[in-house]
């Protein structure tokens, strides 16, 4: 269980309704390191400047996460966490590796502006 | 009023959060401003086993710890926050922050360190995919294969022993031709029989398509470049210091690391200097929180005289 004050996402099915139902997501991958918990920061930070993308965290670990390790733009990814980005179901970007603030705004402003 | 403050901290990492912790604990006025995460450095350390008086912890976890002690004593902390002018020069100490201007009669720079990046062809390009720099974090996509760890000191030659856990082999490439490791890591090390050297190199290019097929090695010595292929490379070359804003405005040295005395003031008056950024051998979280309580004392006596 990743220790943030996001939503997780738990299951594979859950995953796909948030994608389904909701406009603008994103949803971080990781586990509770290095790389992973500067991205869950920025996400918490950024949900009150951005309230119209919903934020949320998975477990890297987790069975259930194929959805996102698996998924085609997470082709070549070697490093965590693996992010993602969904406009209206569908995957607009990708990102692996730790992401400053400013990085993961610039995305949020290109696609869910 | 309401921007105004006994001492400033420029930096939330365990030097900054410490003096935090001391100034708010003795009633002091004390702003933390932090241009990141709190905890600087720390967070991104997985496992701490060597902090006096806690067995084993995370980076985040102690920083998480720190940040709550401070507030406990009444410490503002603003974090991820862009610092957009210092000016230092007179009596008064002006950070600014976007439209908003803190006052401070002064100033503790703790704005810490961060990793050097070898900087050059394709290291942007295959971060995450095929370069590293947290071994612990993504050791394990390389199960089975052929890896090359850059970097001669402690952090470098620890890490290519852990990553034999994963990888088939592990070269280790440095710059020179000794290490500037402790002994016993580079003695781990050379007995390990998955771990083997290049020397006097350095990677000159980082190439492939989605994801990093080989490097350019450069061998320092003859000026030789060879191509190696390889799927991972993770990068320990040290740190460097977040001083860029205040050099000009405060004695550095050649490294960009502010110079101090052993009170920690630097050459202006009011502004003193604690942790990574400071010129100093040793940089450990048990250092910065050391050279953070110096810099707290010493500003209390400076506000209040």
């Amino acid at each position: 269980m990743l220790m943030t004050n996001l939503e997780h996402v738990e299951t594979a099915a859950q995953h796909q309704e948030v994608i389904e139902n909701n406009e603008n997501v994103m949803i971080c991958a990781g586990r509770m390191g290095p790389m992973c918990i500067p991205v869950y920061a920025a996400m918490e930070e950024l949900r009150e400047e951005y309230p119209n993308v919903k934020f949320m965290d998975m477990d890297f670990d987790s069975p259930e996460a194929h959805v996102i390790r698996n998924a085609p733009e997470c082709a070549g990814f070697m490093g965590l966490p693996f992010t993602m980005y969904y406009k209206n179901g569908k995957v607009v970007k990708a990102t692996t590796s730790i992401q400053m603030k400013e990085q993961v705004k610039a995305i949020l402003d290109e696609f869910f502006a | 009023m309401e921007n105004t403050y006994d001492v400033i901290i420029l930096g939330g990492g365990a030097a900054g959060l410490t003096a935090g912790i001391y100034l708010s604990r003795a009633k002091v006025k004390t702003l933390i401003l932090n241009e990141g995460m709190v905890g600087g450095q720390m967070v991104l350390t997985y496992e701490i086993a060597n902090y006096p008086g806690i067995e084993q912890t995370s980076g985040f976890q102690l920083s998480m710890t720190m940040k709550k002690q401070a507030e406990s004593f009444g410490c503002e902390i603003k974090q991820n926050v862009q610092i957009t002018n210092i000016d230092i020069s007179g009596k008064e100490k002006k950070i600014t922050v976007g439209e908003e201007t803190y006052i401070s009669k002064s100033i503790i720079i703790a704005t810490g360190g961060r990793s050097r990046n070898l900087n050059v062809e394709g290291e942007e390009t295959f971060k995450g995919k095929g370069i590293s720099y947290c071994a612990t974090c993504d050791g394990d996509f390389y199960t089975g294969q052929d890896i090359i760890v850059v970097g001669g000191g402690n952090s470098a030659l620890e890490e290519a022993v852990s990553l034999t856990k994963y990888a088939s082999s592990v070269t280790v490439v440095h710059q020179f031709d000794h290490f500037q490791a402790f002994e016993h890591a580079v003695e781990v090390a050379q007995s390990n029989e998955k771990i083997n050297f290049i020397m006097e190199s350095t990677i000159d290019g980082f190439y492939g398509d989605e994801k990093l097929k080989y490097v350019n090695i450069k061998n320092l010595k003859t000026g030789e470049v060879y191509k190696k292929e390889i799927e991972g490379v993770f990068i320990f070359i040290g740190y460097m210091a977040n001083s860029e804003k205040i050099k000009e405005q405060v004695a550095v040295n050649q490294y960009g690391e502010i110079m101090a005395d052993k009170n920690m003031a630097t050459n202006v008056s009011g502004v003193f200097v604690a942790g990574d950024v400071r010129e100093k051998k040793i940089r450990q979280i048990t250092t910065a929180v050391g050279d953070g309580a110096i810099a707290a004392v010493n500003a209390i006596e400076f506000v209040q005289n």
